[in-house]
């Protein structure tokens, strides 16, 4: 927050400004909170990020060109934990299982209906994702953001979205029926 | 899984993005492929699981006191202004509070609105906040209007609209009654996307009036006046939401 850049950028809001954050911005803290939750796999470190994202579009909200707030929003949320995960340790991408590698039968739906029943266990096999696949889920299923507003997000092209997509929804798939269950990986300790 | 559709198009068509013809396109390949009627069904067993499970998680009632407080003031600075700076700042800060006083005083009706106001605005959101509560938000689970009209009927002498908006992405959840300021009022619970919007309603003899909007910790309200009642829809959507649930009601 005290990068050159920053301080040339942030302003004080006026009143008008303050009450248009208000409206625009501040109604989208649950989603904020939501992204961060499973991108961070910890709820107190995901409130300290929805606090500090909130707060730096607070400052920003003069570069706001208008548009979808909550994108936006989800933006700073978005590269906020990718530096707090940064800072915790190796990338979690980095030891992804390559599904590629490891074939598997197929899994049918009602396997998948199955194990979907089990509350801590879809909960663990979304945990047990890349974060890149755990973001675009949470984004699609739980937020409900349409692709182009994933690709916003997330500035990748909206192919590049389509396939993630496709990706992490065979891997969550794997994760949940694998026959000892998902395994959460844990970064730097933390749960 | 031999199909490459699967991997792509598949997708795309599961959430609703491809354009007409594109998805016609794609269900006449269902009609025949061996493969993608099985991983629709897949992914469709998935979501719901997904649905049911309620892992998407809201953000802590502190912490969205705790910014709503904290937008208000002036924000701590990480950089040291010089101190004539620092003198400026506090001046154009003491003046936009100026102005966000006058605002508020504005948006709640000015010199005709009054200090209830106000206060009935505070109570509609606290009720609001209280209604997230588990096990505080609906006294009547139903999607279905033609049982949560008649449960009404029972309990107070007016008849609150209940429509079922699902088509229009506001689906009926159910309703409760509430007391506001000491008064019984009946609530309408609706959803959109996966948040809650209660829509406090009682009578009125005051004359139809078009929608007034706010905001207070950082919710959303609208309030409105139609056939002697009186209805304030609250919740954390954008104010755009709640008015289109508006034009839904009184249409």
């Amino acid at each position: 927050m005290s990068s050159r850049a920053d301080r040339t950028a942030e302003h004080v809001l006026d009143a008008g400004e303050r009450v248009r954050f208000e409206r625009l911005v501040l109604p989208h803290l649950d989603a904020a909170f939501n992204l961060a939750r499973w991108l961070l796999r910890d709820r107190t470190e995901a409130e300290d990020a929805a606090q500090e994202s909130m707060l730096r579009a607070f400052r920003f909200f003069r570069g706001y060109q208008g548009g979808d707030a909550r994108a936006w929003l989800l933006q700073i949320v978005r590269n906020t934990c990718y530096t707090r995960l940064q800072k915790h340790g190796p990338d979690d991408s980095a030891t992804e299982f390559d599904e590629e590698l490891h074939p598997q039968a197929d899994v049918t739906p009602e396997a998948l209906a199955i194990a979907g029943d089990d509350r801590d266990r879809l909960m663990r096999a979304l945990e047990s994702l890349p974060a890149r696949f755990r973001e675009i889920l949470v984004l699609r299923e739980f937020e409900e953001c349409s692709y182009k507003e994933i690709a916003a997000i997330t500035e990748l092209p909206i192919g590049t979205v389509m396939s993630s997509l496709a990706r992490a929804r065979e891997k969550l798939k794997r994760s949940l029926v694998a026959a000892d269950g998902p395994k959460t990986r844990l970064e730097g300790g933390r749960s | 899984m031999s199909c490459e559709r699967t991997s792509s198009v598949l997708h795309a068509y599961f959430d609703g993005e491809l354009d007409a013809a594109g998805a016609a396109e794609f269900e006449r390949h269902l009609g025949s492929c061996p493969d993608c009627p099985g991983a629709l069904a897949a992914q469709a067993a998935l979501r719901s699981s997904l649905k049911a499970s309620n892992l998407g998680e809201r953000a802590p009632e502190t912490l969205r006191r705790k910014l709503a407080a904290e937008i208000k003031e002036p924000i701590p600075r990480a950089a040291t202004p010089s101190s004539n700076t620092t003198l400026w700042r506090s001046l154009a800060l003491a003046a936009s509070f100026l102005l966000v006083v006058v605002i508020g005083w504005r948006q709640l009706g000015g010199p005709n609105g009054s200090h209830d106001d106000a206060t009935l605005f505070a109570s509609i959101v606290d009720a609001h906040l209280r209604s997230l509560q588990p096990g505080h938000l609906i006294d009547v689970v139903s999607t279905d209007q033609h049982t949560v009209k008649p449960w009404f009927d029972g309990k107070i002498d007016f008849a609150p609209p209940v429509r079922d908006l699902a088509a229009s992405g506001f689906p009926l959840e159910g309703g409760r009654l509430d007391a506001i300021s000491g008064r019984t009022v009946a609530v309408v619970v609706y959803a959109r996307r996966k948040h809650v919007i209660n829509v406090f309603v009682w009578p009125t003899t005051k004359k139809d009036a078009a929608p007034t909007s706010g905001s207070r910790l950082g919710y959303n309200w609208v309030e409105w006046r139609k056939d002697g009642m009186e209805s304030i829809a609250v919740s954390d959507v954008s104010a755009s939401d709640l008015g289109e649930l508006w034009q839904l009601l009184t249409k």
